[in-house]
């Protein structure tokens, strides 16, 4: 008989996701903070309305503020540092919302064949949007 | 009629504000992917080809209605999970699990308050 700290269990995709999706919630707060107070510091107070404040929290792209007052969106609202927080929400928040959507369907749905589709189409879903994320923010 | 049996089932099940937080979960969870995948569309639509439609979704989600539907997603999902995750890296605190209820809901009112306010005075601004 096999000692019980021995006997490992078998990682499944929702073991893994669901820790991923503690993970990345955090993170997703964590970055969206850094985008709402990184814009408070450089003067979104008095150079922004409330619309383009939350587009720029939660995708700090530079289109995404360029309809405001502020006087040239190269000074501060883009570069390598505003890329990677884009990049990683996008990873973060395509992945958590996508994964969260199978767990819903996959609740709801059951059968040996509509499971497989779910899980493909979404696959596919999930690859669209990162290449378009990476297209875009690579744009600026 | 398979559905109304579940729904019938699911409306007897006692689970309390714990079970109404979780479904609440997941209907803001589900309306943010939506709307997530309705803005990349109609960026992409506007973008690329220049057309209609995607200035059309744009009216949709820029409507105060809209807005005021997903700060409400928007805050209370985080708020719920930064709760469930407290809970899950402290299980002992699942004793006062009423007590986070209540705590997220404090948390969410004010926050949720100012942002109807302040989406509800542009609105009558009239910009």
């Amino acid at each position: 008989m096999q000692p019980v700290h021995s006997r490992r269990p078998r990682v499944t995709l929702d073991m893994v996701m669901w820790v991923f999706t503690r993970v990345s919630g955090a993170a997703i707060v964590v970055i969206a903070l850094i985008g709402f107070f990184g814009a408070m510091l450089m003067g979104a107070r008095t150079q922004m309305d409330l619309p383009t404040l939350m587009r720029w929290t939660f995708f700090p792209n530079p289109n995404h503020v360029v309809n405001s007052n502020i006087p040239d969106v190269a000074i501060g609202w883009s570069g390598p540092f505003w890329q990677t927080l884009q990049i990683l929400i996008v990873l973060f928040g395509a992945t958590h919302g996508l994964n969260g959507l199978r767990a819903v369907l996959e609740d709801h749905f059951r059968g040996p064949r509509i499971l497989p589709a779910i899980r493909a189409v979404l696959f596919v879903v999930w690859l669209l949007v990162m290449a378009i994320a990476v297209a875009v923010v690579l744009a600026d | 009629m398979q559905n109304l049996k579940v729904i019938a089932q699911g409306a007897r099940y006692r689970g309390g504000n714990p079970m109404w937080s979780w479904l609440l979960h997941r209907v803001t969870g589900v309306g943010m992917v939506l709307f997530v995948v309705a803005h990349i569309t109609a960026s992409f639509l506007t973008q690329r080809f220049g057309s209609g439609a995607g200035m059309a979704i744009n009216a949709v989600y820029e409507s105060p209605a809209f807005q005021l539907v997903m700060y409400f997603c928007v805050i209370y999902h985080a708020l719920n999970g930064l709760r469930v995750i407290i809970l899950d890296i402290r299980p002992s605190l699942m004793r006062f699990q009423r007590e986070t209820l209540w705590l997220q809901w404090l948390t969410f009112v004010p926050i949720y308050a100012l942002a109807v306010l302040l989406i509800l005075l542009r609105a009558a601004s009239g910009e």
